[in-house]
């Protein structure tokens, strides 16, 4: 993750149904680490297990994909960013959806992993192109705010802050946070609660 | 002008700068940790060769992955002692509080926070974990973060986040006996959806939520996430002001009197402006049950389940995948189905009112055979209440598990798990698919006393009938 993702070029894979949230796309059981290594292997373990081969995650047809294509409102639940990691050291780099909850988006910022939305019917087009012949290339382009395939081209949304970090390569906000110098202390000193109310 | 939101004035005063992404630079009043998701944040602190800016605004406890049958050390789990070491190591060496097992003040890090006086009107809070939301019910803007953010907290105090829209929510009438804070939540999300909330804050008001006790507020709170928003709060009046007096991180004396005209000032003006408002009628709340795998899934424990052809057309694809899990039927209400566990505890209804509301209905019987129930207090001080009161007894003797303080079956990071397709009657928050353990397991989230009622009767019940 050391290059801010301008534009993510590869294949989709397409990952159906609506609030998908965090605790399927990684099981509690395994955040019992203090890394997150290993994560990968286990995204989705156990909707993967109930399909019995049948999850888009095991579909050979969308193998070596890195675009990850869902529907609304993906990663609603949980804050926990093992489920953006997860995805990632499984291969993928960019999220298009029908929408995403707020925590999972931030965390996905924060990776450097961009995560684009579609309008419904545009969302439906790319899912059944994708479908249909999954070995098509898929562009996600963030500083176009578009996401294309063989189909054509979708305007895609992405909040202009978020937009503006993944393209100036400031998504890992520590520096730019230190970059306020004494500022920090200067707000902290304007609370009175942080001096515990002293007169 | 017109006035502004508790929303408003909070993000005002907490401004360290605009950021040139238009996003701003909010400083953190009170950062909580906990042992799961800190340990990377404080591994990439140190690959960044960084110190913790403000160690003494950080507090730590642990609670996901602690046993609540014996925490006796080394954990039985090497995981979870693992875990537990590293959140040991990490705030010594940086100088962070830690409310361990040995404290006495160890807890839910959402119950800890607000029972030790840390939650505080008019102040910013941040933790890696979505409930965070639940400090909101003291006026305060709270919110769940990931680990890489945890990491920006630990280095900078503070965050960079876009500004959330307000949503203000009405809850008007009066409730009815048997109706409880719980039940206004689910009812809440049911109306608004499980995304409805995302990129507003929620500012729940009118007359049920001015009636509620700060505990009733910290629960509809808490569950702000489930609706996607990912802050919910409660204006801070008299009922605040009186709960904090006392506690052990509230100021005292003069201080206590100045910090109160503050946190009064931080209260949403008569005329703010919301981005959008919500009204409900609280006097037609019934008890509620949920049926499905997302929160927004409930309805009204004697209403029958609805047919998919008549949910919105967007609603139908999640409701045939709920049914199909859930092995429930349309058309047919769930009172009286059997569960096969029951567990009273959590973020969301862990405390000490919760568990006299569950007393009152486990002194009624006993619980069924053949279902396993457990209680689990939000907290070490939320257990040494209870005990003075006597209602660990209260419970044992009704033939329910008391046990130590910690998430427990909420989440699945410790030995409380269910087995097989178990159904589970909750007062957690979470009724995802495998949330409490078994990739297959089932969870119908309820009331405290709700699910005292199932226990008790073997089955989903009506509490009315009994209280």
């Amino acid at each position: 993750m050391a290059t801010p993702a301008l534009r993510v070029v590869g294949r989709g894979c397409v990952l159906r149904g609506n609030d998908i949230d965090t605790d399927r796309i990684i099981p509690a059981r395994f955040l019992r680490s203090i890394t997150f290594d290993g994560l990968g292997e286990h995204a989705f373990e156990d909707d993967r297990a109930q399909s019995k081969g049948d999850h888009p995650l095991d579909d050979d047809r969308f193998a070596g994909a890195n675009v990850l294509i869902v529907g609304r409102n993906f990663g609603c639940g949980s804050s926990r960013e093992h489920a953006p990691q997860s995805l990632w050291r499984r291969g993928f780099q960019a999220f298009v959806g029908g929408s995403f909850a707020e925590i999972f988006a931030g965390n996905c910022t924060a990776l450097g992993l961009p995560c684009l939305v579609l309008d419904a019917g545009d969302l439906d087009t790319l899912m059944n192109a994708v479908d249909a012949r999954p070995e098509q290339t898929i562009t996600v382009d963030v500083a176009a705010r578009s996401v294309t395939c063989d189909v054509g081209m979708f305007a895609a949304r992405i909040p202009d802050g978020t937009r503006q970090q993944l393209l100036e390569g400031s998504w890992n906000a520590t520096a730019v946070l230190l970059d306020a110098g004494d500022a920090i202390e200067r707000t902290a000193r304007s609370l009175p609660y942080v001096s515990g109310f002293a007169g | 002008m017109s006035g502004r939101s508790l929303l408003d004035k909070v993000w005002d005063a907490h401004t360290v700068r605009e950021l040139p992404t238009g996003q701003t630079q909010l400083f953190i009043g009170l950062h909580l940790i906990h042992e799961v998701t800190s340990p990377q944040a404080f591994a990439m602190l140190r690959e960044m060769k960084l110190p913790v800016r403000f160690p003494e605004r950080t507090f730590a406890t642990v609670d996901h992955i602690i046993p609540t049958l014996s925490q006796k050390r080394p954990l039985a789990d090497p995981l979870a002692e693992e875990m537990m070491v590293a959140l040991e190591e990490n705030t010594r060496e940086n100088g962070i509080q830690l409310f361990d097992a040995a404290s006495g003040r160890q807890g839910i890090v959402h119950v800890i926070g607000p029972e030790l006086g840390l939650t505080q009107p008019g102040t910013t809070i941040a933790c890696g974990d979505s409930h965070t939301s639940t400090h909101g019910a003291f006026g305060a803007v709270a919110f769940g973060i990931g680990t890489s953010q945890v990491r920006d907290v630990l280095a900078t105090q503070c965050l960079a986040l876009a500004r959330p829209k307000t949503r203000r929510i009405d809850v008007t009438g009066k409730l009815a006996a048997g109706v409880y804070a719980k039940d206004v939540i689910l009812a809440i999300i049911r109306v608004l959806g499980v995304k409805g909330g995302v990129g507003y804050a929620y500012e729940y008001a009118g007359p049920v939520i001015d009636a509620f006790s700060i505990e009733e507020r910290l629960t509809v709170c808490n569950m702000s996430i489930e609706g996607g928003a990912r802050c919910g709060y409660v204006n801070p009046d008299d009922a605040t002001i009186a709960y904090l007096r006392g506690r052990p991180f509230s100021p005292e004396g003069a201080a206590f009197d100045r910090a109160a005209r503050w946190w009064r000032a931080a209260a949403s003006d008569p005329d703010a402006r919301y981005a959008d408002r919500a009204l409900l009628d609280g006097t037609r709340i019934a008890p509620s049950v949920t049926w499905g795998i997302n929160p927004g899934q409930s309805v009204a424990v004697n209403e029958r389940l609805p047919r998919v052809a008549d949910l919105p057309d967007d609603e139908r694809a999640s409701a045939e995948e709920a049914y199909a899990y859930m092995s429930l039927r349309p058309g047919e209400p769930l009172a009286g189905t059997a569960v096969d566990v029951c567990f009273i505890g959590s973020c969301t209804n862990g405390r000490i009112s919760d568990l006299r509301e569950a007393a009152r209905v486990a002194r009624t019987g006993k619980v069924a055979p053949g279902v396993k129930a457990l209680v689990v207090p939000g907290s070490q001080a939320v257990a040494n209440q209870a005990l003075a009161e006597g209602l660990p007894e209260v419970f044992r003797s009704a033939g329910f598990e008391w046990r130590e303080p910690g998430c427990s079956m909420c989440l699945a990071m410790n030995p409380d798990k269910l087995v097989g397709r178990e159904l589970c009657a909750s007062s957690s928050n979470r009724n995802f698919k495998g949330r409490q353990g078994s990739p297959t397991g089932r969870t119908l989230l309820m009331s405290p006393a709700m699910v005292a009622a199932a226990a008790l009767r073997g089955a989903v019940a009506d509490v009315r009938e009994i209280l």
